[in-house]
């Protein structure tokens, strides 16, 4: 792209080399910036101030009704109150659980995905973009589909599992059955996805080796657990940091799972309240503005400090390798 | 591959679209203001706000046909999305509609915010058009602004399932049915021996627990909040007793357990999962888009334990819409007598004005869809048989937290103190 728009240059540069020259460097120093600014002045108008502005927010007792509590300053007394509050712990519980429970056999289902893709077969571009399928659909469409297939009366699942002598379950009353069902709508919609990232990288595992491999006699599964993971590490990391990032902002599946009147309540008690829909609930339900905010901050710093902790166990692992 | 090399750049034209788009917008809404109200004849669309079917769509072709400059558009989104647009938007101080609507349940978190609303008793609104009880909580503290138009409310009754009903060995006759089920205590006893007669075992005696103790609450001449705005739900005993009662039905069963408003409700309509259902005046669309597949009828008596209000909504103005002047003159229209009388004999929504309920086509009005019961005597007595409760800024919050302890002992994963423990915990992280 770059290439292109400054191919006409060099011929009008040979009459005056001194000043083109001088132009040539400063637009070689300042384009990259330009070209790059659009996004920088995007982030900081709807990513970083935003994002300031919360923590901002956050430290004021500001709720609407309350008048002119705007800028009553309270400092980290919010976020005090967080590490007492029973409805924040109990978020934070099903964020986690629902998390791990949607994120591992995700990633597991990705991997072997992309090991099966990664064959040679008829129609391979087909599949491959089959898998991305799921992701494409809305999260909403797909989970009002998932809350009928988990219906309690009339469900397909409850009938399936009747063929099979087990008793109808209510998914949404308890704590474990809602959570499996909620990862299953998140399993669903992003193991397309991580599988196309990780068949792109096995695509760039050397082709040797599994010849090698072969040769040597070991079998297609010996070769995905001996040549293909070991390969893979960078990639599964990635996308054990992207999952787990996406698992802590779980919001619109929990969200649209529920079938309270206020959706934003995860459930009669609160037994699928992930973070987003408990910091959702306090800003714009409750309009607790100044607490929500603290409940979105201490989201991000979690988020942050999870992140912070996959790369240093990634920096062990790398190091126990070597 | 090709493809994924123009990702990012395509990303990076669609956020610079969307900024120059919201630019626009923003722009726009500050320059357009006010100006277009003074002239008459100019081409203006009314944005109108709804959180379900209000029953408006032939009432809008009637307003544009006699004001041909008008169009009127209507958006819908759920009850509790509503209100907390809404509330965003006022405070943000543009984004909302011409007319907005506003429940009851909802109005009092407006009242601190009335000035930001038309006030109707400036513009030729006449206030004993309704009873008091309508227009109190729609008014500021100081009863000098009126901010909602009152729509249409729920005088309340009991809908039952007469072939039910007679398959159990009661009453089908809605008069008997009535003595029957004078009070709360009555209809509990008689939902067991129903359970217990009943051929078909599948059928309970009721919908939803939550459903229920709106309806019983709604009859207490105090709810959540005392007279001077202070909640009381563990103090005020008719809150507890209201539970206790609620609680106790499900325990012996009579409740199907199903969340109202739900696919699953109109499910339950259908497939007949439930004998009663405490309706009022509003909820009749949900009786007539889910006939029972069973060819069962439905049959309405009074509500046990007399009057009471339950839900009625309100057309507001907020002022900082685009074309205020034509959005209150619409929303005039739409709440005056002749259009509400037409919208309880043709859609069943019961009128807030209280000159209408005594008048012949109301009073009189049969519905064919409950076996041609007299819903409009039923629900003007019910009506006039109402006794104003104090309302407070989380009124519906609050009912939703203890609804949603009701359903945890459905769903039975506690009894009725461990309920009662959870909801006061959700009450305390509501007002607290």
């Amino acid at each position: 792209m770059a290439a292109s728009v400054s191919a006409g240059r060099p011929a009008r540069a040979a009459r005056a080399p001194v000043a083109a020259h001088r132009r040539h460097r400063l637009d070689r120093t300042l384009s990259p910036y330009l070209y790059i600014a659009p996004f920088f002045l995007v982030f900081a108008g709807f990513g970083l101030f935003p994002m300031l502005y919360t923590g901002y927010v956050s430290m004021t007792n500001w709720r609407v009704d309350v008048p002119g509590s705007q800028g009553q300053w309270v400092g980290l007394e919010n976020y005090r109150k967080l590490l007492d509050d029973p409805f924040f712990l109990n978020a934070l519980k099903n964020t986690v659980g629902i998390g791990v429970l949607s994120t591992v056999p995700q990633l597991l289902l990705a991997l072997v995905l992309a090991h099966l893709l990664n064959y040679r077969m008829r129609g391979r571009t087909l599949f491959r973009l089959g898998v991305l399928l799921p992701n494409v659909t809305s999260v909403a469409a797909v989970t009002l589909i998932f809350v009928q297939l988990f219906g309690r009366d009339y469900g397909l699942i409850n009938w399936t599992l009747g063929l099979f002598g087990v008793e109808h379950i209510d998914w949404q009353a308890g704590t474990l059955s809602s959570w499996t069902a909620i990862s299953a709508i998140v399993t669903w919609r992003w193991t397309g996805y991580n599988a196309l990232i990780f068949l792109a990288a096995m695509q760039a595992v050397p082709f040797e080796l599994y010849e090698a491999a072969a040769i040597d006699g070991a079998s297609r599964w010996r070769q995905f657990r001996s040549i293909t993971v070991p390969m893979l590490r960078p990639t599964i990391l990635f996308s054990v940091i992207v999952s787990t990032i996406g698992a802590l902002q779980l919001f619109g599946e929990p969200m649209l799972f529920g079938q309270q009147q206020d959706p934003t309540t995860g459930g009669s008690q609160h037994q699928f309240q992930t973070l987003a829909l408990y910091s959702y609930n306090q800003f714009w339900g409750r309009f607790k503005y100044g607490y929500g905010a603290a409940v979105s901050w201490a989201m991000f710093l979690l988020i942050v400090v999870i992140v912070a902790a996959n790369l240093i166990a990634a920096r062990r692992m790398k190091g126990l390798d070597a | 591959m090709p493809t994924f090399r123009t990702g990012p750049r395509t990303r990076l034209l669609g956020a610079a679209a969307a900024l120059t788009a919201l630019l626009a917008v923003t722009g726009c809404s500050s320059s357009g203001g006010s100006q277009a109200q003074d002239d008459p004849n100019e081409k203006i669309t009314l944005t109108v706000n709804l959180f379900s079917d209000f029953g408006y769509a032939d009432l809008y072709k009637q307003y544009e046909q006699q004001h041909p400059n008008i169009t009127v558009k209507e958006n819908r989104a759920d009850m509790g999305a509503h209100h907390q647009n809404l509330q965003a938007h006022l405070l943000a101080g543009s984004g909302t509609a011409d007319v907005e609507a506003i429940e009851i349940g909802q109005v009092a978190g407006f009242q601190a915010q009335a000035a930001k609303f038309v006030n109707f008793l400036e513009n030729g609104v006449d206030a004993a058009q309704w009873v008091p009880s309508k227009t109190a909580p729609a008014s500021s503290a100081d009863g000098k602004v009126l901010f909602g138009l009152g729509t249409d409310m729920g005088g309340m009754a009991l809908c039952y399932r007469s072939d039910l009903f007679k398959a159990a060995g009661l009453p089908t006759d809605r008069d008997q049915v009535s003595a029957l089920l004078t009070d709360w205590k009555a209809y509990a006893a008689t939902g067991k021996k129903f359970l217990a007669d009943s051929p078909n075992k599948d059928v309970r005696w009721f919908d939803s627990g939550g459903n229920l103790f709106s309806a019983v609450i709604a009859q207490a001449p105090t709810g959540f909040y005392d007279a001077a705005g202070k909640p009381v739900v563990n103090e005020n005993p008719a809150v507890r007793q209201a539970f206790d009662l609620v609680a106790g039905a499900i325990k012996d069963g009579e409740s199907a357990g199903i969340q109202a408003f739900t696919p699953a409700w109109d499910t339950g309509f259908q497939k007949s999962q439930f004998a009663t259902v405490a309706c009022p005046a509003w909820m009749s669309y949900q009786f007539k888009a889910n006939p029972p597949t069973d060819g069962g009828t439905w049959d309405m008596a009074r509500i046990p334990g007399g009057g009471g209000n339950w839900g009625g909504s309100y057309l507001s103005v907020p002022r900082s819409g685009k074309h205020t002047k034509a959005a209150t003159e619409l929303a005039k229209w739409l709440t005056a007598p002749e259009q509400e009388a037409k919208l309880f004999t043709e859609k069943g929504y019961f009128p807030s004005d209280q000159a209408l309920w005594s008048q012949p086509d109301i009073a009189d009005h049969t519905d064919p869809l409950f076996n041609n019961a007299p819903t409009g005597k039923i629900f003007s007595q019910s009506a006039k048989d109402l006794k104003p409760q104090p309302l407070g800024a989380h009124g519906a919050e609050i009912g939703t937290a203890l609804g949603n302890a009701l359903t945890s002992i459905e769903q039975g994963k506690t009894d009725a103190d461990g309920a009662w423990k959870k909801a006061l915990a959700d009450v305390g992280n509501i007002v607290g």
